[in-house]
């Protein structure tokens, strides 16, 4: 046989005696490695910056404007504080109440939201048809802005807890749907040739083409999804609801207490950094290639 | 270096392909375009056909004619005597008998190598899916791949990743390999690589070949015939018949008789690049 056919091209170009490094090890490889960059050190350093001007904003130098709003050290104390002054700490069993009904709304909406959207964002996506049907209402009830549904799905459904997942669901389902649909649409045609020249009947082209293909774009489209979740459904709790951050936050400036306030909305901050964390992570678990080729560029 | 012994290869038995007076007219916005004018070739089995022309002169138009990517407007387009389109039916039918190699590469980027090149025994159930991966690995070692067979075809070079496509071609027993430019973007020292890789895996199918190229050298060293087009609507303006003995290996380029036919071949090409240079028509492929 020739000689290129046989030779081997993955030929072995470490130094002897190196091995990269697996699983746990990789880890401590990686945070080693951050650790001997500039990176984490910078990152803390400008972290400290941020929280000394706001310290120094409200609490050294109370200026106008400011001196109504807790500074870091009040906040603090009261956050970590087995009796807060002001009623929210993570001793109350409240705050953890608030970020229960909070989360367990999101999840629901956004689960709901991402059932229904992929699915519809794919057909849209796919077939010419589907598109033609949907599109056109679709790109109108898109703009409306989630604040504006917000009697109708109280006059829609009772309750507290339906209007506000009914709302954050809304949100949620335009975007993913919008980013499906776009997903799929930049697909390039090759792969849909290619597909077809193999022998494909339309049902493997759905799956083994439109699916995967349009996968990082749902996924980018997650990430957009649960952010615009969190956001209408803190709108909604503010106008009708009992539990929740949202409601957490404005009932607090309702009473005139600033500082669970602040509380409720660094916890959303948190919380909601970590949801997208979560769909990022599951994302890069379903796309090892998309990872994989990424970082052959180096990103 | 190179032990001569695939000269034993298979014998071609099908993949006869017939074009007869096909014209192409593209209706933009009502502009007619004739893309392609009353061509007519007639390739034999196992016959690697490599088609020459200046650039948007309509040589993609008729590989799509072939594989049923676009429609025809007049002729007709035989493989193995059955009619794959005609204006009763101006549209090819889809299928594993003729695959493309595209230009720019169409490997799933989201299916590793042997995933790929497995994807169509598996989608044509020709044998269980463990057996399609197992085939695929194997097929995929043949061409020296062995190493690569779990990447990503984002992980390896485009060279391999073009081999990788063909390999995933001609698991399906095809009885057409088209070709569109698949090596145009390579260098010259990876298209005599690839180039090799190419016949010696075309030793072993003999399996009919459409190769569209701009590389003149490229379409002597690799075909049997050249197919010299003309600028737009494309016609065959001239048919070279390359009598080079196979098997071919880089040797061959410096032999006096490729320098004499790259000469014939440069002669008729030139005249019709310069027509459409003169033309000032915009590449449309």
């Amino acid at each position: 046989m020739s000689a290129i056919a046989h030779e081997s091209y993955a030929a072995d170009t470490r130094p002897a005696g190196s091995r990269q490094p697996t699983g746990f090890g990789m880890v401590l490889y990686r945070a080693k490695k951050s650790f001997g960059s500039p990176t984490p050190y910078l990152m803390m350093f400008g972290i400290g910056l941020w929280l000394f001007a706001y310290w120094l904003l409200c609490e050294a130098l109370s200026l106008p404007r400011f001196e109504k709003i807790p500074g870091p050290i009040t906040i603090l104390t009261d956050w970590l504080s087995a009796s807060p002054n002001q009623g929210t700490s993570i001793y109350t069993p409240d705050y953890y109440q608030h970020i229960y009904v909070s989360c367990r709304r999101i999840l629901v909406a956004f689960l709901l939201a991402t059932a229904l959207g992929v699915p519809l964002g794919l057909l849209m996506g796919w077939s010419r048809k589907v598109k033609e049907y949907t599109f056109p209402l679709f790109e109108t009830l898109r703009p409306i802005p989630i604040m504006a549904w917000v009697p109708l799905a109280i006059l829609m459904f009772a309750g507290y807890e339906t209007p506000v997942i009914f709302l954050a669901t809304l949100a949620s389902f335009f975007a993913t749907t919008l980013n499906t649909m776009l997903g799929v649409q930049s697909i390039d045609e090759s792969y849909f040739r290619a597909a077809g020249c193999l022998g494909s009947r339309k049902r493997d082209v759905f799956w083994h083409v439109v699916v995967p293909g349009a996968m990082p774009y749902i996924f980018t489209g997650l990430q957009i999804s649960i952010g615009v979740a969190w956001f209408s459904l803190v709108a909604a709790e503010m106008v009708s609801g009992d539990y929740g951050l949202g409601y957490l936050i404005l009932s607090s400036y309702v009473n005139s207490v600033t500082v669970p306030m602040v509380i409720g909305m660094l916890t959303l901050g948190f919380v909601g950094w970590f949801s997208s964390a979560i769909v990022r992570f599951i994302g890069d678990r379903l796309m090892q290639w998309h990872v994989k080729a990424l970082a052959m560029q180096g990103r | 270096m190179r032990p001569q012994d695939f000269s034993s290869g298979a014998v071609a038995t099908k993949g006869a392909i017939s074009i007869r007076n096909v014209t192409k007219i593209y209706d933009p916005d009502g502009a007619q375009v004739m893309a392609v004018d009353n061509c007519s070739m007639d390739i034999a089995p196992g016959e690697v056909c490599m088609i020459v022309g200046p650039s948007g002169c309509g040589k993609t138009t008729l590989l799509n004619a072939i594989a049923g990517f676009h429609s025809i407007t007049e002729g007709e387009i035989i493989l193995d005597g059955v009619t794959l389109c005609s204006p009763k039916q101006p549209l090819a039918g889809q299928s594993a008998d003729r695959i493309v190699v595209f230009q720019n590469g169409a490997l799933f980027p989201w299916k590793t190598l042997a995933e790929n090149v497995a994807y169509g025994p598996m989608v044509q159930r020709r044998w269980p899916k463990a057996e399609c991966l197992e085939r695929a690995r194997t097929a995929l070692k043949e061409a020296g791949l062995g190493a690569v067979v779990d990447k990503y075809p984002g992980e390896v070079s485009s060279g391999m990743a073009r081999r990788a496509e063909i390999v995933r071609a001609l698991i399906n027993d095809p009885k057409v390999l088209l070709l569109d430019e698949p090596y145009r973007a390579m260098d010259a020292l990876t298209k005599q690589i690839m180039h090799e890789a190419l016949l010696e895996m075309y030793d072993r199918t003999k399996v009919t070949i459409y190769f569209i190229t701009h590389d003149l050298e490229e379409a002597i060293f690799l075909g049997d015939k050249v197919y010299v087009m003309t600028t737009r609507p494309c016609r065959v303006k001239k048919v070279i018949d390359i009598n080079l003995p196979r098997p071919r290996d880089y040797t061959t380029l410096t032999t006096e008789a490729f320098r004499l036919l790259v000469k014939e071949a440069d002669e008729a090409v030139h005249e019709e690049a310069l027509k459409a240079f003169k033309a000032g028509e915009r590449e449309m492929a």
